[in-house]
C-alpha cells in the first residue's frame, strides 16, 4: 500500500516527544523561517532542520512521493521569481552586479541569485520539519494535541478519523477500478483526457455511495459509544510532557525569539551582505 | 421465585416517521437477568427495530410515534437516550469494521471511557482489564488493517464492556465472518456472558450457527408481532421457522424429510447432544428411498488455471502454484478464510494483476496478451455490494454503460439492454432511477449490467452476503436461471457454506494461498480435517448421518440436497 506520507512507529528522541511538543516545535519553527530572510539565520536551521531530520531515522520511502512534488513546486516558484521579478534582489539589497546578460530585459545579478537562494533555503528548512512532524506522530496522539491547543475535540477527532479511513478508501477505489475497467471504462493513459475526466464519474460515485453507506453505519457506531455528548473528552493516546518536552518547548521558544530578534534588530529582515 | 425482568416490553408499538403502518406492533416481551435469547426473523420482521428500542437508537436517532413502555434495568431508554443507554446496553454492530472508530486496538477499547471524560490512567487499567478478557492484550497496538474478524470482532466487544454494560446486544454478529470464526464468536459470547454475568440478546437470522451454544429462548418475529417466544428444542420442532422466511437447521430439515416427527425431549437444539435413537430408522430408510446423487458434467473446458503463482511487490506470497479447471456450465464455489487468496484469484483471472508465474486459458487461449476490457467481454465480474458498482443515476443507462463504453450502436445497445432487463426481471422498471430499488433489484441491476457483454463466465464476490432467507433464495434461483436457460458458468466467493452446498457444482477450498481441495461441496463439508484448515464447519448433516449409522455422510448430504432443490421446483 503506497501513501504519500505515513507515520511509522520507531524508537527516537524525536518519535519519544509528545505529539503537542511536536506540534507547537512545528508552528513556531514555520513562523520563524516564514519570517526571516537572514542568511545567517536559515542557514542554522537548515542544518539544524536536517540534522533532526536524519536523527529521527525516517526512511526516503516514507516521503519521497511528498518531496518530489515539493521540488516541483519549488523550481517553478523560483523561475516565476525570476521571470516576474528579475530584479527584485537589486532593490532589496540596494545594490546591483550584472553576472550575465540573458534576453530581452533579463540579466542575471548577484543580488537576484542571493535572493533565491534565500527562497531556495526557507523550502528547505520547512521541507524537514514538515516531514518530521508527519511521520514521527502518530495521528491519534496529534489529534489529541491539536485538541491540547485549543482545536474543538470534534474537528481533531475528524482529523483521526480520515486518517483511519484513508487505506480502507484507497483500497475501495482500487476494486472499484478494477471493476469498472471490466465494464470497458478505460482508465488507463490510452484514453482521451476529455474520456479520461468523464470516465472519472464511473469510479467517483459508486465510492461515494459505497463511503456514505459506510458513514452512515460509523456515525451510529460513534453515537452509541457516547460521542460527542460532553463538551470535553479524554484522550487514550496523549502523551504525558516529559523533561525533554520542556526542554524542547522551551528551548523553539528561546530560539525562535533570539532568531527574530537577530533578525530584526538593524530594521530589515534580510541580511545584506553587499552594501560593506 | 418470580425474577423482576432486566428487559420489560409492555404493549409497545413503533411507527417510523416515513412509514405508514407500524413496524412493531403490540409487543409484550420480558426478558429476565442473565439469560440469553435469539431474536430471529426476517428483514422487515421488526427484528432491528426491535433490538433499537432497547439501545434508544429508536426514537432518538430514527424518530416516529411510539407507544406503550418500555423499561431496560427499570429506566426508560428514550429518556436516557443514546448516550444514556450505553452505559447499560452495550451494542455490537454487524459490520465490525464500520465499528473500529479508533486507530488502534488499545484506542478502541477506550473509545467510550474517553467520550465520558474519565481520567486517562484509569482508562489505561480498563483497558488492560478488558483486554485480558478478551484476550487482546499482545494486540493492544495494533490497526484494524491488521486484525482477522474475529478479532475485529473482539475489539468490538471489548469496547462496549469497557462500559461495565449489564446486557450485551448483538446486530447480526455472524454476518461478516467465516464459518468457523463465526462458531468460535457464539462460543466466546457464552463465556463471556457467563462469566461476567449478563443478559445476551443475539439478533440474527443465521440460527443454526447461533443454537451452538444454548439459547434460552428464540423470540420469532413475523411482521412486526411476536410469533413464538420458546425454547428453541421445542421451536424447531414445529414448522414455524420455515414459514417465517427463516432456515431451519439443516439436520432438522433432513430430520423432517425423512418423515420423522420432532419431540423437544430429544432435545434438538444441537445436533451433537440430540437424541436421535427414535428416529434412526426412518432416516436410513428415507436414505435409501431417494434416488442417488447423479454428478453431472460436461466435458468442454471454459476455464484452466495452471501452476498460477501470484505476490505482491514487497514480497508477500498471495497465490502459490494454483491449479484447476472450470467446466462450461458449471456452479463452483470458492472458499477460505479472509486473506486465504479468494479474492487475488478472482482478481488474476479477471486480469486486473498479472501473474507471477503460470497462465489462465479461457476457451484454451491464453489470456496473458489481453486487456481487462477485453477480459470483461469474456469473463464478467459483480462485486459485493450493488453500491460499488451502480454509477448512473438510471437503470436503463446503468446497464448500458459497458456498451456505451465500447461504442456500440444506440439500436444494438437497446435491444441488448432490454433483453438482459428481461432476464433479470427488470425490464417494467427500464425507466426507473436506480435509487428507487430494492437491494435485491439493485443486485440483479449490477448483474444485468455484466451480463450486456455476454460474458461466457460470471464471477461474484458474496453473491448474498448479509441477505436473509428468502433474498438469497431469490439471488440464487434467478442464478440458478443464468446458468440453465443461457448456459452461463458461475463463479462465487463465498462464506455461506449453506450457499455452497445447496448451490454449486464443485468447491474450490484455498488456504494461505494454495489450493488444499477441489471436489464435490457435500465432500468438502464432511472432511473434518479439510474444514480445520480452511475455516469452514462441517454440516450438522454429517453428524446427524454418523448418528444414524449411515457411513457415507457425503453421499447423505448430497441426497438431501437434491431432495431440498427438488421440493423447492427447481432443476438440478
Amino acid at each position: 500500500m503506497n501513501r504519500l506520507i505515513s507515520y511509522e512507529k520507531k524508537d527516537t528522541f524525536v518519535h519519544k516527544l509528545s505529539g503537542f511538543t511536536k506540534l507547537v516545535f512545528f508552528l513556531i519553527w514555520c513562523l520563524t523561517s516564514a519570517l526571516t530572510f537572514d542568511t545567517r539565520i536559515l542557514a542554522i536551521m537548515l542544518v539544524l532542520g536536517i540534522s533532526i531530520y536524519l536523527s529521527a531515522k525516517i526512511k526516503w520511502k516514507q516521503v519521497s512521493a511528498i518531496f518530489t512534488a515539493v521540488m516541483f513546486f519549488m523550481v517553478i516558484n523560483l523561475t516565476c521569481i525570476f521571470f516576474f521579478a528579475p530584479y527584485e534582489g537589486c532593490r532589496i539589497y540596494d545594490s546591483r552586479s550584472d553576472l550575465f546578460h540573458l534576453f530581452g530585459n533579463y540579466t542575471v545579478t548577484k543580488q537576484q541569485l542571493f535572493y533565491e537562494l534565500n527562497v531556495l533555503m526557507k523550502y528547505f528548512t520547512v521541507i524537514p520539519s514538515v516531514f518530521i512532524f508527519l511521520t514521527t506522530t502518530d495521528p491519534s496522539e496529534l489529534a489529541s494535541s491539536l485538541n491540547g491547543v485549543g482545536v474543538p475535540y470534534k474537528i481533531s477527532y475528524a482529523l483521526e478519523i480520515t486518517l483511519r479511513y484513508i487505506p480502507d478508501i484507497q483500497d475501495e477505489f482500487h476494486r472499484i477500478r478494477n471493476a469498472q475497467e471490466a465494464r470497458g471504462i478505460e482508465m488507463s493513459s490510452k484514453g482521451k483526457l476529455l474520456s479520461r475526466i468523464k470516465n472519472t464519474a464511473a469510479i467517483i460515485f459508486p465510492l461515494l455511495f459505497s463511503s456514505m453507506e459506510r458513514i452512515d453505519v460509523v456515525s451510529n457506531a460513534m453515537e452509541l459509544r457516547g460521542f460527542g455528548k460532553k463538551k470535553t473528552r479524554t484522550w487514550y493516546s496523549r502523551k504525558k510532557l516529559t523533561a525533554a518536552d520542556f526542554a524542547v518547548l522551551i528551548f523553539i521558544v528561546a530560539f525562535s525569539a533570539a532568531a527574530l530578534i537577530f533578525t530584526y534588530y538593524d530594521g530589515s529582515r534580510f541580511y545584506n551582505p553587499f552594501t560593506i | 421465585m418470580e425474577k423482576t425482568p432486566i428487559i420489560e416490553f409492555s404493549d409497545v408499538t413503533f411507527k417510523y416517521r416515513v412509514q405508514e403502518k407500524p413496524t412493531l406492533k403490540n409487543i409484550n416481551l420480558k426478558i429476565y437477568p442473565g439469560e440469553k435469547i435469539l431474536i430471529a426473523g426476517q428483514s422487515g420482521s421488526g427484528k432491528s427495530t426491535l433490538a433499537h428500542c432497547l439501545n434508544a437508537l429508536i426514537p432518538c436517532s430514527f424518530t416516529g410515534e411510539m407507544s406503550g413502555t418500555l423499561r431496560v434495568d427499570g429506566k426508560t431508554p428514550s429518556e436516557l437516550g443514546v448516550f444514556g443507554m450505553s452505559q447499560i446496553v452495550g451494542t455490537v454492530l454487524q459490520d465490525t469494521d464500520g465499528q473500529f472508530i479508533a486507530l488502534t486496538v488499545g484506542e478502541d477499547i477506550a473509545f467510550a471511557l474517553e467520550n465520558d471524560n474519565i481520567p486517562q490512567d484509569k482508562i489505561f487499567d480498563k483497558v488492560h482489564e478488558v483486554a485480558e478478557k478478551l484476550d487482546l492484550q499482545s494486540f493492544l497496538n495494533h490497526a484494524p488493517g491488521e486484525l482477522s474478524g474475529g478479532q475485529k470482532q473482539r475489539v468490538s466487544l471489548g469496547g462496549v464492556m469497557a462500559c461495565d454494560v449489564k446486557i450485551l446486544l448483538f446486530d447480526e454478529p455472524l454476518a461478516n465472518l467465516d464459518p468457523a470464526t463465526g462458531k468460535r464468536t457464539i462460543a466466546l459470547i457464552d463465556e463471556i456472558m457467563k462469566r461476567e454475568d449478563m443478559t445476551v440478546v443475539i439478533i440474527e437470522h443465521r440460527i443454526e450457527d447461533v443454537l451452538y451454544r444454548d439459547v434460552d429462548r428464540v423470540i420469532l418475529m413475523g411482521d412486526g408481532e411476536i410469533i413464538a417466544d420458546m425454547h428453541p428444542d421445542e421451536l424447531l420442532c414445529t414448522g414455524l421457522l420455515p414459514q417465517h422466511g427463516i432456515r431451519e437447521p439443516l439436520y432438522i430439515a433432513a430430520l423432517k424429510a425423512a418423515g420423522c416427527e420432532l419431540g423437544a425431549d430429544t432435545h434438538p437444539q444441537h445436533i451433537e447432544s440430540m437424541d436421535v435413537t427414535k428416529y434412526k430408522d426412518q432416516v436410513k430408510n428415507w436414505y435409501h428411498s431417494v434416488p442417488k446423487h447423479q454428478q453431472q458434467s460436461s466435458s468442454e473446458t471454459l476455464l484452466s488455471v495452471n501452476n498460477l503463482s501470484f505476490g505482491y511487490e514487497d514480497g508477500r506470497q498471495i497465490l502459490k502454484d494454483v491449479n484447476f479447471e472450470i467446466k462450461r456450465g458449471e456452479m463452483i464455489s470458492l472458499v477460505g478464510r479472509n486473506g486465504a487468496g479468494k479474492s487475488t484469484l478472482a482478481s488474476l483471472i479477471c486480469g486486473f494483476y498479472k501473474p507471477q508465474s503460470g497462465n489462465i486459458l479461457f476457451n484454451g487461449e491464453d489470456m496473458s496478451g489481453f486487456s481487462i476490457k477485453e477480459i470483461g467481454e469474456k469473463i464478467g465480474y459483480v462485486m459485493q455490494s450493488p453500491n460499488q458498482m451502480i454509477s448512473k443515476p438510471m437503470i436503463f443507462d446503468e446497464v448500458a454503460l459497458g456498451l456505451t463504453a465500447r461504442g456500440v450502436p444506440e439500436d444494438v445497445i437497446k435491444e441488448k439492454v432490454n433483453d438482459a432487463l428481461k432476464i433479470c426481471g427488470l425490464y417494467p422498471f427500464r425507466n426507473w432511477p436506480v435509487s428507487a430499488l430494492s437491494f435485491g433489484q439493485k443486485k440483479r441491476v449490477s448483474i444485468a449490467s455484466i451480463l450486456v457483454l455476454s460474458p461466457e463466465l460470471i464471477i461474484l464476490d458474496e453473491p448474498t452476503a448479509g441477505q436473509d432467507y428468502s433474498h438469497y433464495t431469490e439471488i440464487m434461483e434467478f442464478l440458478v436461471k443464468l446458468r440453465d436457460d443461457m448456459g452461463k458458468t458461475i463463479m462465487m466467493i463465498t462464506h455461506d457454506m449453506h450457499l455452497m452446498l445447496e448451490y454449486t457444482d464443485r468447491t474450490l477450498v484455498l488456504t494461505d494461498g494454495r489450493l488444499l481441495m477441489n471436489a464435490l461441496p457435500s465432500e468438502v463439508l464432511t472432511d473434518e480435517n479439510i474444514c480445520d484448515k480452511a475455516y469452514l464447519k462441517k454440516t450438522s448433516l454429517y453428524d446427524l448421518s454418523l448418528k444414524c449409522g449411515i457411513d457415507t455422510p457425503s453421499e447423505f448430504a448430497a441426497r438431501f440436497i437434491d431432495h431440498e432443490r427438488a421440493g423447492r421446483g427447481g432443476q438440478s
